[in-house]
């Protein structure tokens, strides 16, 4: 105890302590944070409307409501849900298969949370068909719209440029809208939940119908993100390709923290 | 010599030998050879000769502004190859390169012959990264080099000149890099373009002509990349290395500043003479700066121009921001309120644009140009200072100088307010808020914390000068008595905190003299003297030697924690503690 108390007043002391302090209440944050309860029912096997609106009222109807005709909050001056008749089978599979529905907390829009899916694919499905069931609304594609290796990816690099690069940046890297709201990042999610975002539009997206982006045309941009997922990243490391504010960042930081700490080295150097 | 024939201690015999040099070997004489033909045609000797004993001081904040000139030099290297590739013309070609997710795709010359250099050409890649992150560390290093001058008062009489020439220099580097930044005609750097063209037209009334002007035509045409091409390459670089030289050969003109120390005084320079030391030194951080610059360029991806496709104008992305430089501008025009734009007698005048892009951008230089003349006003100073000030003992010019860092680094951050937002799970909106007012009122906060903090590091100083550092160690006397040692310094730590030279105001003639008439300059001195107030008001002084010696005298008294005695014994036991 002697060693430590002589050296309670080093100059580092302070800045010990309180790596120490921080080091620890993460430890213990992480030991004793609540774990989200696993509670995932066995797999459905049937894909049947009458179990895909069991499910939903189970699961989806205090912010949808009952019937999914939409529900304001209890103060009534906010949507809860929105009402979901004729969104079609492909929102519900997007929304659920992003892990973005049901929505864990209130939110200025709902985050992806690839990681906290909570159905099986066929539940979503069941779910989907009875959403379906309400009125007619776009469908789940085919695996071979959306498979990327059928698409041309030079077209739809130019076609992301022009639709979509404007929110979700060059690189799919997103970008911020107003008021906290967000284009996320669309770099590795699959080519069916691109394809589904652009058919529903959700959140705050445009849709791009049929008409604006032909299947093909959509294909392509699949194919396109599919590249950009592939590709080698010539050059090096990315910096989380977000454009020239990073690369400043890293000059200010790491490349002036180097070249001065070299210079810090000569500078001792006796000649 | 004769022999003398007075005894002699046996030294003075060898009094007036002269030694036998040495032969030269046969390589130095045929280098001495070539030094004496050159110096015989050029006279070259003399001059290099007053330059290689040229002493400079030595600390490692005098390398900043190495850092800056050395990243020129290397942007000007890797330039050069890249001027070998790159095609200065938008004339439309299919590309048909290596990059496969462009091929095909229709393109200008300029973007087609980038991704060339980009992914054909051997080595291009590299040589383009280390040319751009050699520029962002250029610009990076011309600011933190600034910092150091201006901290340290070293724009102080007779370097005005040199620092007016440095904000120029800063200026054009900026200028040169966004020349640069728009040459690939990718994405992002025809975005760059379009709001430049953009800033240009809210000029009032002469707008629309000068960028029919820049452009040779309505925008985009086909001339603005040729003729950025040119100020980039010629007209930019001539002046950066001409302004640049002038620069470098006033530094040797008027001899390196030197931090104060013992020795160090306002009429010698102590350090190393450019041959060999400092030459050794100066030559060897080149290559640090420049291998330091090569591992990020081979390990970190800059601007990967294949990623943003080439320039259309209809679509633009996510993130289009300037370099770092450009960034303020562009914060400003982030920050700046839309009803800044309203019409005036017909006209249209577009002033959220016009005060952050074409105001600003000269304002900020035009006043770290002539802040040496400012603080001249406040001290009226005409001598020459060869000796640096610690940034605290000039404690408003570090707070000026520190709100000045925060004013610029508001509208710098504000022009990231959208990848903070994303990334930092934040609403763009409230950043903006946060920026708006921090713009006004965190400058304040900056100038008076910094202030504050300087004039309680220098009471600090007299403290440490006057009752020396507290130990921590408590010594009870036999009478159980209790103090704490005090450890007073060494000289030469000593004369570091009270070398400086005291400040006061500067005191205002009377206003009417003795026949009661009033002097014309009155009001111009009214002026100064607040100004002078403001800088030097409550200006804490170094301890002077009276006042040491007062302390010395009584300073034990001062340390006992209960009221001493026998101050014989007290002393004797610090005397004792003293190193």
């Amino acid at each position: 105890m002697n060693a430590l108390a002589a050296r309670r007043r080093h100059p580092a002391a302070i800045a010990v302590l309180l790596i120490l302090g921080l080091f620890l209440t993460g430890a213990v944050y992480t030991a004793v944070a609540p774990k989200p309860a696993d509670a995932t029912t066995a797999a459905l096997p049937a894909q049947t409307v009458e179990e895909g609106k069991a499910l939903f009222r189970a699961n989806c109807a205090s912010c949808h409501g009952l019937n999914a005709e939409g529900r304001a909050t209890g103060t009534g001056d906010q949507i809860a849900g929105p009402p979901l008749a004729g969104v079609g089978a492909a929102a519900v599979d997007f929304q659920m298969g992003t892990g973005r529905m049901p929505m864990t907390a209130p939110a200025v829009q709902a985050p992806p949370d690839r990681d906290g899916i909570k159905f099986e694919q066929e539940e979503i499905d069941a779910i989907g068909a009875y959403i379906a069931s309400l009125a007619p609304g776009p469908a789940v594609p085919s695996d071979e719209a959306v498979d990327p290796a059928l698409g041309d990816p030079a077209n739809g690099g130019n076609l992301f440029r022009v639709n979509c690069a404007m929110c979700h940046n060059f690189a799919g890297s997103g970008g911020a809208l107003t008021r906290g709201k967000y284009a996320p990042e669309v770099r590795g999610v699959e080519g069916v939940h691109i394809y589904e975002a652009m058919q529903t539009g959700p959140q705050s997206m445009p849709v791009f119908s049929d008409e604006n982006i032909t299947p093909e045309d959509k294909r392509d941009i699949i194919a396109f993100l599919d590249t950009l997922d592939e590709e080698t990243k010539p050059g090096g490391l990315t910096l989380g390709s977000l454009g020239p504010v990073t690369e400043g960042l890293f000059a200010w930081v790491f490349g002036l923290g180097l070249l001065v700490g070299c210079a810090v080295w000569l500078g001792s150097k006796a000649a | 010599m004769t022999a003398t024939p007075n005894p002699r201690p046996a030294d003075a015999l060898r009094d007036g030998d002269v030694a036998q040099a040495a032969p030269a070997s046969a390589g130095a004489r045929r280098v001495g050879g070539i030094a004496g033909w050159v110096d015989d045609r050029t006279g070259a000797a003399k001059p290099v000769g007053y330059l290689m004993k040229k002493v400079f001081p030595d600390h490692w904040s005098f390398m900043l502004g190495e850092i800056a000139m050395y990243s020129m030099i290397i942007c000007l290297l890797t330039g050069v190859f890249l001027t070998f590739w790159y095609i200065p013309s938008v004339g439309h070609v299919i590309y048909d390169g290596s990059y496969v997710p462009l091929r095909g795709v229709e393109m200008s010359e300029a973007y087609a012959s980038t991704l060339n250099i980009s992914f054909d050409i051997k080595g291009g890649l590299i040589i383009r990264q280390i040319h751009h992150w050699a520029a962002l560390l250029f610009t990076v290093a011309i600011v933190v080099h600034m910092f150091r001058v201006f901290f340290t008062g070293a724009f102080r009489k007779p370097r005005e000149l040199n620092w007016v020439i440095g904000s120029v220099l800063a200026l054009l580097a900026i200028i040169e890099g966004f020349a640069g930044y728009s040459l690939p005609d990718d994405l992002l750097s025809g975005t760059g373009i379009r709001a430049m063209a953009g800033f240009v037209q809210t000029a009032p009334v002469i707008g629309t002509y000068l960028v029919y002007g820049i452009f040779g035509g309505p925008y985009p045409g086909e001339m603005i990349i040729p003729r950025l091409y040119s100020a980039h390459v010629l007209l930019l670089p001539a002046l950066l290395v001409g302004l640049f030289t002038v620069h470098i050969a006033l530094v040797a003109l008027q001899k390196h500043t030197q931090f104060p120390g013992p020795g160090r005084t306002n009429d010698n320079v102590v350090g190393y003479p450019v041959m060999p030391v400092y030459a050794a030194k100066a030559g060897g951080f080149f290559f640090i700066v420049f291998g330091v610059i090569a591992l990020i360029s081979a390990v970190i991806q800059i601007n990967p121009i294949w990623g943003y496709g080439p320039y259309d104008p209809s679509p633009v992305t996510a993130g289009s921001q300037p370099d770092w430089y450009m960034g303020f501008a562009d914060g400003a025009l982030r920050l700046l309120p839309g009803w800044l734009e309203f019409e005036f007698w017909g006209y249209t005048l577009s002033l959220n644009i016009a005060l952050g892009a074409l105001v600003l951008l000269p304002l900020v230089y035009f006043v770290l140009a002539i802040y040496p003349f400012v603080e001249r006003l406040a001290t009226k100073d005409e001598r020459e200072h060869h000796l640096l000030e610690r940034p605290r003992n000039a404690p408003v010019r570090t707070g000026i100088g520190m709100a000045g860092i925060t004013a610029y680094s508001v509208t710098m951050f504000a022009a990231g307010n959208d990848i903070m937002a994303i990334r930092l799970g934040l609403s763009i909106n409230d950043i903006t808020w946060f920026f708006r007012i921090g713009f006004f009122v965190l400058p304040i906060i900056a100038f008076w914390v910094t202030k504050r903090t300087c004039l309680a590091l220098q009471r600090r100083d007299r403290e440490t000068v006057l009752h020396g550092r507290e130990s921590g160690t408590i010594i009870r006397t036999p009478e159980g008595r209790f103090f704490e040692r005090h450890e007073t310094q060494l000289p030469e730590d000593q004369w570091i905190l009270v070398q400086h030279e005291a400040k006061r105001p500067l005191e205002i003639e009377p206003e009417v003299d003795e026949h009661g008439v009033v002097r014309p300059a009155a009001r111009k001195d009214r002026l100064r003297a607040a100004l002078s107030r403001f800088y030097f008001a409550d200006a804490v002084n170094p301890v002077t030697p009276a006042e040491l010696a007062a302390a010395q005298h009584h300073g034990h008294e001062a340390e006992a924690i209960e009221p001493a005695e026998s101050s014989q014994q007290i002393e004797s036991a610090e005397t004792a503690g003293r190193r």
